[in-house]
């Protein structure tokens, strides 16, 4: 949680001695273009971003190593900051997690559909009642260091992650578990204290990664089991990653990998230019619009839903026909034109076009701009004049301090007067996320895992992370119905009953939904076999040359 | 006894720019070309022309508004920094250098640590104790700029106190405070008068990079801090966009330095 104030305290600290050493000529940040607000549903809140740059020593070397055959093939992936921790438990940004996802396996991972595919272990039953998980653990798998894997290294990793070798538990989650047994050397037995469908998309985060038993500092020799095993690493620097050439499922296809941290963002250009770096994903359109015909665009989501976030409880927005009225006034399609030359999928409710099943497209069109209807409304709550409010946006979210500014530019069309507040990502977090003290916030909300709770659990008028304040006795009913159908494994049941959930969500207003931001990934021509992922993960197995 | 008075090119130089930069300044304060904040999309990034002389930013709002709009903000931001910093630093100045004491070392000492701190570094954690804003931002660079005032009168005061004139007012029974504020701060006027024009200078200088750490005014206002801030992603695509604020706060700057220089002699 630290580690994004950290970043940002370093920005400021950076720019500050900029500031007095040149007074004014020099560039500093872009501050945090292409960064989206993360708040991840098991990790509390923080996570920060990175964004992967591909690398080569330079461009004349690049040239060399697309003709050296498949196995001397070399990479080097940039990051904007250093990883929080080498321990897959103890990590907690998103960008640290997303890079651990190559080294480090759970019992099952997430693959580029969402889907959770087998790892660690080979296969697993489920009981009748949901309350004993089977696991076959697959024959052969060895860890880096050399050693088979063993029934005892996942009881081990199981019950670290749950608490039950003393101590809180890492995943809170997790706290549900009652008991990891061993019955037989292929066989894990996981017995939950209450049924939970998402049970199985927790277990697959990189948080609950096999480890061995035996690992004694995991923090400067990580051991898993992952497609990359570990090599080196240079604080503030580099590490650096080798294809691990026993991995029990298909080789990636670059044996070496540097990850190197560009902690300024002004550089990326320059380093993707100059032949540093091949790769950066998460680029800013501009940054995007500055490079040459070397490179190559490709275009995702970030997987996250950008809205102006609304205090339910505090006047004036805990009237609904306020909140509708703004609903009313934004563009959408204009603020993507303004932000990010068009690009991005707007939304309608707290889920983006990842969810698949869960997601429902027609919520876009709920509140086409309709400024008399916005004006009407607003004097129908009484406020013919319209009102002034406070926005708070954490400043080293580039995109998000200029949607910011776009929407308050329309909320004028209404007389209603947005001011804009920028505060720091840990302000942020204590006194909007935490404290719930504001009106209105502009960022980015994204989930942990494809488990359409993770998106919805918050706005239960008792969640604890439900830092609007929403409140409808309809919406508890219908996630009790979802939480219910999903126990007895009513997958058609609990869809509709999310679905109901998010049409409440974007009927009663409770926020203005804007969009799913896109993700750019620059990568110089050559490179192929960048995949997006439907949640925040980088995946380099399948990175290639050609 | 100084030699006759002409008029050096730097002192006309120094009063023509400054002369332009107030002139812009009062203009915007009650007419810009455009309102500063009207977004146009299909002016996004727009080359200087004859309808934007200055260009347009990322989201197609002209530059030369919110240039005109944001040198007034520095100016006042500037102007009440200094204006802080001044009076609060001529009363402890004027005070401590003339009666001494432990008064003097208390406050001095006080003085000096504060001053060991460099000046945006203090309005930092001001700021980030009270938050952001424009008034924040003033009362944070005010304080920082207390000291440097409050030396310079306190020398001159010491210098002036032991002098004939002074001892003769106080055998004549003159009561203290007229004889510091009557007496002796009108002839520390030279040394202030060009301390100001430099803080001021200075001031401009620390708005801006509080600014620019998007700590000083908020959006979508504008100062030229903040300008400059929001610009560094288009330097190469809409190099305008930095080029001008820029320039404006080099023509504030060097304007009034050509006086304070002038002034000096």
């Amino acid at each position: 949680m630290a580690k994004r104030g950290q970043k940002f305290g370093k920005v400021l600290f950076a720019g500050m001695l900029l500031t007095l050493t040149v007074a004014l000529g020099g560039c500093s940040g872009d501050k945090a273009a292409g960064d989206s607000t993360q708040i991840a549903d098991t990790s509390a809140a923080n996570s920060s971003e990175v964004e992967s740059a591909t690398n080569t020593e330079a461009n004349a070397s690049s040239e060399e190593t697309k003709d050296t055959e498949e196995g001397g093939s070399h990479i080097t992936i940039g990051i904007p900051q250093d990883l929080d921790s080498l321990v897959p438990s103890l990590s907690q940004g998103a960008g640290t997690q997303e890079i651990l996802y190559n080294i480090y396996e759970g019992l099952y991972k997430p693959d580029s559909e969402g889907n959770l595919v087998p790892a660690v272990a080979s296969d697993y039953t489920m009981s009748e009642d949901g309350l004993v998980y089977t696991f076959t653990l697959r024959d052969g798998i060895k860890f880096h260091n050399g050693n088979p894997v063993t029934v005892e290294d996942v009881k081990y990793s199981i019950e670290t992650c749950a608490g039950l070798n003393g101590g809180e538990p890492v995943i809170s989650a997790f706290s549900n578990i009652e008991s990891v047994e061993t019955p037989d050397d292929g066989t894990v037995v996981i017995t939950l204290k209450e049924s939970s469908s998402p049970f199985m998309a927790i277990l697959s985060t990189v948080e609950a990664a096999i480890v061995p038993a035996d690992a004694d500092d995991l923090q400067t020799n990580p051991v898993g089991t992952g497609p990359y095993r570990f090599v080196s690493r240079s604080l503030q620097e580099n590490v650096v990653l080798e294809r691990f050439d026993d991995y029990w499922g298909e080789p990636a296809h670059i044996k070496d990998i540097t990850l190197k941290v560009l902690a300024d963002s002004d550089s990326i250009v320059m380093n993707l230019e100059g032949g540093a770096v091949d790769l950066v994903a998460r680029v800013s359109t501009q940054q995007a619009a500055e490079l040459g015909d070397d490179f190559e665009v490709l275009e995702g989501t970030m997987n996250l839903v950008q809205a102006m976030y609304l205090n339910n409880a505090a006047a004036p927005f805990d009237n609904e026909k306020v909140r509708q009225a703004l609903c009313y006034a934004v563009n959408k399609q204009e603020i993507l034109d303004f932000v990010s030359e068009g690009k991005g999928t707007p939304v309608g409710s707290s889920m983006f076009p990842a969810f698949g099943k869960y997601y429902v497209e027609e919520l876009n069109d709920l509140y086409t701009t309709d400024l008399e209807k916005a004006k009407s409304l607003l004097a129908e709550a009484g406020y013919p004049d319209g009102f002034s409010f406070t926005m708070k946006v954490p400043s080293n979210y580039q995109q998000h301090v200029d949607t910011a500014q776009v929407v308050a530019e329309q909320l004028k069309q209404i007389n209603v007067t947005a001011n804009i507040e920028l505060i720091e990502w840990e302000t942020w977090l204590n006194d909007v996320y935490q404290g719930r003290d504001f009106e209105a916030t502009l960022v980015g909300v994204d989930a942990s895992t494809l488990t359409a709770g993770a998106m919805l659990s918050r706005f239960r008028s008792d969640a604890h992370n439900n830092f609007v304040n929403f409140s409808n006795e309809e919406y508890d009913a219908a996630y009790k119905e979802a939480l219910a159908a999903e126990a007895v494994m009513d997958d058609e049941a609990a869809t509709a009953a999310y679905k109901k959930c998010e049409t409440i969500l974007a009927e009663t207003a409770a926020n203005v939904y804007i969009q799913d931001m896109c993700e750019l990934v620059a990568v110089r021509k050559g490179y192929t076999g960048y995949t997006f992922y439907p949640l925040y993960i980088q995946d380099f197995s399948k990175l290639d040359v050609q | 006894m100084k030699k006759k008075k002409q008029y050096a090119p730097s002192l006309i130089l120094g009063l023509v720019i400054t002369g332009v930069m107030l002139l812009m300044i009062l203009v915007g304060f009650v007419y810009t070309p455009y309102d500063i904040t009207k977004m146009d999309s299909t002016a996004k990034l727009a080359a200087p022309s004859l309808a934007h002389p200055m260009g347009c930013d990322n989201f197609g709002r002209d530059i030369f508004s919110r240039v005109l709009k944001g040198m007034g903000n520095t100016f006042v931001i500037a102007s009440a920094t200094v204006a802080i910093g001044t009076v609060s630093g001529v009363i402890i100045g004027a005070f401590t250098g003339y009666f001494g004491g432990w008064l003097d070392e208390v406050l001095m000492r006080v003085n000096d640590v504060v001053f060991a701190f460099p000046s945006i570094l203090l309005a930092l954690v001001f700021v980030s104790l009270f938050g952001t804003g424009k008034y924040n931002v003033i009362a944070a660079l005010g304080i920082a700029f207390i000291p440097s005032f409050a030396r310079i009168v306190r020398g001159e005061f010491i210098k002036y106190r032991e002098m004939d004139y002074v001892r003769s007012a106080r055998l004549a029974g003159v009561p203290q405070l007229r004889i510091i504020f009557v007496h002796i701060l009108p002839n520390t006027m030279p040394v202030l008068a060009s301390s100001v024009m430099i803080g001021f200078n200075n001031a401009v200088l620390a708005e801006a990079g509080m600014s620019y750490l998007g700590i000083g005014v908020q959006p979508p206002s504008a100062s030229l801090g903040s300008m400059l801030s929001e610009s560094q992603t288009y330097l190469f695509s809409a190099p305008w966009y930095a080029v001008f604020p820029g320039l404006m706060i080099i023509l504030m700057v060097l304007g009034l330095s050509l006086l304070a220089d002038r002034g000096a002699r």
